[in-house]
């Protein structure tokens, strides 16, 4: 039966954090779709957000009646079921743009790999709960969970989508790290990783595949393409200064200057448009959204449900700190989207989701288990 | 093993906290440096969307024959181009250029309605190759016309303007489907693909990769300072297998004339001519054809947009004899004994089946039968063969089927079988049909390159080739290293024994070399040649008919083909002639085929280069 204490429990401070980002999201992604033509093909992209937004956040509040416990027996056959999808994407998903990203079923389509994320992280919420110490954990322990990883990473990685194959890889030596492996096994990996990228460079890489490296760690190798967005990137963001040009002002985001500019490149518009004070108001937001789900992750009286938070909010964190990381030229140009404010069904319901699991774990803190 | 507590947990949890912190903190400091350090310099950028990308066009490869003799160049092209966004007031700034140049104000606005729909910042072509003195005029009111430029682009030349116009091709401008469905690497809206010829079968090797420039310009669009510049890679050089003094020559014969004529090399499938005529101009194409130039090259009757070399299907008429003749000592219907006795018809059933030669040829051989190309003959191996075997001998001669040579939209033809009848046209297959294919008429069509290549595998012995128009590429400067060579595809061999092809090549020569041959008139001294005659009727006319209405009306006389190769012992060169309502293969098309054969000769220095012989 439903216990009123769930009710009782209900977060409201996540649920205000998550409506007041999505709110600013909706309102830069507004000013992204309609920059320069008003009314244009894009505007119906804001409609469109809209209803990937409530439709998931009505399925996120149905499913709040689950007991996040029984995703732990779950979590196994949710990963075989996306890993199936991921193959299904290679051999029948929608070429676009020189990738396998996209499958269609019926009217809609999705990005596999963006469910596999959350999968993922289930699932190594499921193994971790179990063997966890506070003495660390040994090599043998390591193996499964490397498995686990491996086949996802590949097979993302041959779509090929990059910036999704290394959140996953993040994702996972997030948790694990969190759980704690012993420092032997920590520094054994660690050295056998830092070997491998040089020997991997000599021995395995071809002359192309080194050029699209070094263009991925220097954008101003490609003038015309990455280097280009990221200069763009960069005018918008730095031309809107301590308080902006503006809703709806912006130029930069106008027409074919930044062809992301409602996906991956969305921060820019709204860095444009509101300046220093709206970005710094993105991030305390943001922060309060990863201390909020570190402190559900500390609440959980159970490890599976600490596991499983901290996951979900390390995975927020990633995106975010990717994302515009990526905006602003410090790291790589990698496809991740902003969370919560880039355009993009799959990308809204996979942090929708994850933000339920949030609130789920919440809510049922003083359950004993 | 202890398990985890709630302290060990917290204490986790709060380094994870502090970590986050730290990298937002690094976040928030970029922004800072980049809004408020660099704030003043990136608003300034921002003010007039003043970086730009530029883009920089790759020259195309130019096109040259197999001895490096060029065809296809590129001239440079004053491009007059317009960027709307600095062009404001944009209807004034269009204005006074219409009225500097000369160029009519609907012609300019119809370019920048198209332009505007895909960005206002990128430069709009308006004029291609405008002409000194408007280049002169633009130049001089620069100050008059914001955001127009004029840019040099490379534009293409073609050397010998008519001349093998079909091989080579032209260029048109890419639609936006195209864009869209990535079929090209590379381009953009404006670009030009190749669209016919060799400029469109080769479009990957020619098309270069295009560089671009990023720069930053003031607010009336002119160029502060280059950025960042990525250099063009221009496209290669391609070396075609014919050779332009051949083609050309081939060309002057076929003047006037309707037809195809080609020209293979029998030892490795190189295409050494190909001759479609009437031609077109490709001059004409450059910057995109006037739509009345384009609808006198549409309604001509002699079709000069068509390649009639690969895309003409004709009954191969008597040329097919030699299809029938393998056929039939491959199946053992006759052989090199069997004599059949011509009276100059054959009954078959309750009709008469006629041979071109009334009184009839007398007793024949297979060889002699070839030699007089004796209708009798082969109306009787036909009916010994049936029609499904001639048919599979004739696919396995390349026939009915695409020679795959690398142009586009060639045909394939036609070898009818029972079953094809059946389903084309719901009945079933008479036998006195199979009479009339054995002597290639009726449902039998062919093209002029299916039979060359044809006839070249026979001089080289029963080697089948894949055609092939590209000898070699290069590198753009022409380096020798770079260049690569095109290899030879042998596609089958000839479904023959070495003794089958050994009589049919005695039969072939003596259509030229003996005295009963055909085709006798066309001998060259001091060279063997093989071949044969084609007649091909137009319409299966009545018997009344015959004779009186042809000599008037022009579209009802018959087709003449010729094929042939020479040296008859060690082929060079293997040629197909057809000759549109030319009569008679050995008055129309033969003597066709002997010129390019002696040209071909002399050049390769077989004959003696002065002019003379037997004609």
């Amino acid at each position: 039966m439903f216990d009123r204490r769930l009710i009782e429990n209900f977060d409201w401070g996540l649920m205000l954090i998550t409506f007041l980002i999505g709110m600013l999201g909706l309102s830069v992604l507004y000013s992204a779709v309609n920059a320069g033509e008003p009314g244009g093909p894009m505007h119906l992209l804001f409609q469109k957000q809209m209803i990937w937004i409530a439709g998931s956040f009505t399925i996120v509040l149905l499913s709040l009646a689950i007991p996040y416990k029984l995703f732990d027996r779950g979590s196994l056959v949710a990963y075989i079921i996306c890993v199936g999808l991921l193959v299904a994407v290679l051999l029948f998903g929608k070429y676009v743009a020189g990738s396998r990203r996209w499958l269609a079923l019926g009217p809609l389509t999705m990005q596999p790999s963006e469910l596999m994320k959350l999968s993922l992280i289930f699932v190594l919420a499921s193994v971790y709960s179990g063997i966890i110490s506070e003495s660390g954990l040994a090599f043998k322990y390591l193996i499964k969970p490397a498995l686990l990883l491996f086949f996802p990473f590949l097979l993302v990685l041959l779509q090929p989508d990059l910036g999704t194959a290394l959140l996953l890889l993040f994702i996972a030596t997030s948790m694990t790290l969190f759980v704690k492996v012993k420092k032997n096994v920590f520094f054994s990996c660690f050295i056998v990783a830092i070997s491998a990228v040089p020997l991997a460079w000599v021995f395995v890489l071809k002359e192309y595949q080194k050029g699209r490296v070094l263009t991925f760690l220097d954008p101003d190798r490609d003038p015309l393409g990455a280097g280009y967005h990221i200069i763009q990137s960069k005018i918008a963001i730095g031309s809107g200064m301590l308080s902006g040009k503006g809703f709806l002002k912006g130029t930069q985001n106008a027409l074919a200057f930044l062809p992301e500019h409602h996906t991956d490149f969305i921060l820019s518009v709204l860095a444009e448009e509101w300046g220093l004070i709206g970005c710094c108001v993105l991030l305390f937001l943001y922060f309060m959204l990863l201390l909020w789900g570190l402190n559900i992750a500390y609440c959980c009286r159970d490890m599976f449900g600490s596991i499983l938070a901290f996951g979900i909010t390390i995975m927020i964190f990633w995106q975010i700190f990717i994302n515009i990381g990526m905006v602003m030229g410090l790291v790589p140009v990698v496809g991740v989207p902003l969370p919560l404010i880039s355009y993009g069904g799959s990308s809204v319901v996979t942090n929708m989701i994850g933000i339920g699991v949030l609130l789920n774990i919440s809510m049922r803190r003083f359950v004993v288990v | 093993m202890k398990n985890p507590d709630r302290e060990w947990l917290k204490k986790r949890l709060m380094n994870v906290a502090i970590i986050i912190l730290a990298a937002f903190s690094l976040l928030l400091l970029r922004f800072v440096y980049l809004q408020i350090v660099e704030g003043d310099e990136y608003r300034r950028l921002s003010e007039n969307n003043c970086i730009r990308l530029q883009s920089v066009p790759a020259p195309r490869g130019m096109i040259y024959d197999r001895n490096g003799t060029l065809l296809v160049d590129n001239i440079p092209s004053f491009d007059l181009k317009i960027v709307l966004q600095d062009a404001e007031p944009v209807d004034e700034t269009i204005a006074k250029l219409a009225e500097f140049t000369g160029i009519t104000l609907e012609e300019l606005m119809e370019r920048v309605d198209a332009g505007k729909k895909v960005s206002i910042y990128k430069p709009i072509v308006l004029k291609k190759n405008i002409t000194r003195d408007q280049l002169a005029v633009v130049e001089a009111h620069s100050f008059d016309l914001p955001g127009v430029r004029v840019e040099i682009e490379p534009m293409r030349n073609y050397i010998y303007k008519k001349s093998a116009a079909h091989l080579i091709g032209y260029l048109g401008e890419i639609n936006s489907q195209e864009i869209e469905n990535n079929f090209y690497p590379d381009v953009r809206s404006g670009d030009l693909i190749g669209r016919y010829g060799s400029e469109r079968a080769f479009e990957h090797i020619l098309h270069g990769k295009r560089g671009g420039k990023q720069i930053e310009v003031d607010a009336s669009g002119r160029l502060v300072r280059v950025i960042n510049t990525v250099e063009p890679i221009p496209g290669k050089n391609v070396f075609l297998a014919i050779d332009a003094t051949l083609q050309q020559k081939t060309e002057s014969i076929m003047e006037g004339q309707t037809g195809a004529v080609v020209a293979i090399d029998p030892s490795n499938g190189d295409v050494l001519a190909m001759v479609s005529s009437p031609s077109f101009d490709l001059n004409d194409f450059i910057g995109g054809i006037s739509s009345e130039k384009w609808k006198a090259l549409m309604s001509d009757p002699g079709k000069p947009m068509s390649n009639k070399a690969i895309q003409g299907e004709y009954p191969p008429a008597s040329t097919y004899k030699i299809v029938t003749a393998i056929a039939a000592l491959e199946e053992e219907a006759v052989d090199i004994h069997t004599t059949y006795f011509c009276p100059g018809y054959h009954k078959y059933g309750n009709r008469t089946y006629h041979c071109w030669k009334k009184w009839g040829h007398g007793r024949v051989n297979i060889i002699s039968a070839l030699e007089k190309s004796c209708d009798v003959y082969f109306y009787r191996s036909g009916e010994a063969i049936g029609v499904d075997n001639l048919a599979k001998y004739a696919n396995g001669c390349g026939l009915g089927k695409l020679t795959h040579i690398e142009l586009a939209n060639e045909r394939s033809g036609l070898i009818p079988t029972a079953a094809w009848k059946k389903r084309r046209f719901g009945n079933s297959w008479q036998g006195g049909e199979t009479l009339s294919i054995a002597i290639g008429q009726g449902f039998n069509l062919a093209t002029p390159l299916q039979m060359a290549m044809f006839i070249a595998a026979i001089g080289n012995n029963g080697t089948i080739y894949r055609p092939k128009i590209l000898k070699f590429t290069q590198d753009y400067n022409g380096s020798l290293e770079s260049r690569l060579d095109i290899k030879s595809e042998i596609l089958g061999a000839i479904p023959a024994s070495k003794q089958t092809l050994k009589i049919v090549k005695e039969g072939l020569l003596n259509v030229v070399e003996s005295e009963g041959g055909t085709a006798k008139k066309i001998r060259i001294e001091g060279v063997d040649i093989a071949g044969k005659t084609g007649t091909a009727q137009v319409f299966s006319l009545k018997k009344s008919d015959r004779d009186s209405n042809r000599k008037f009306a022009r579209h009802l006389r018959d087709h003449a083909w010729f094929v042939c190769y020479a040296p008859a012992q060690n082929p060079v060169i293997a040629v197909s002639v057809i000759i549109e309502h030319g009569e008679h293969g050995s008055t129309a098309a033969a003597p066709v085929a002997s010129e390019v054969l002696r040209t071909w000769l002399q050049i390769k220095g077989i004959l003696p280069s002065v002019k003379g012989g037997t004609i």
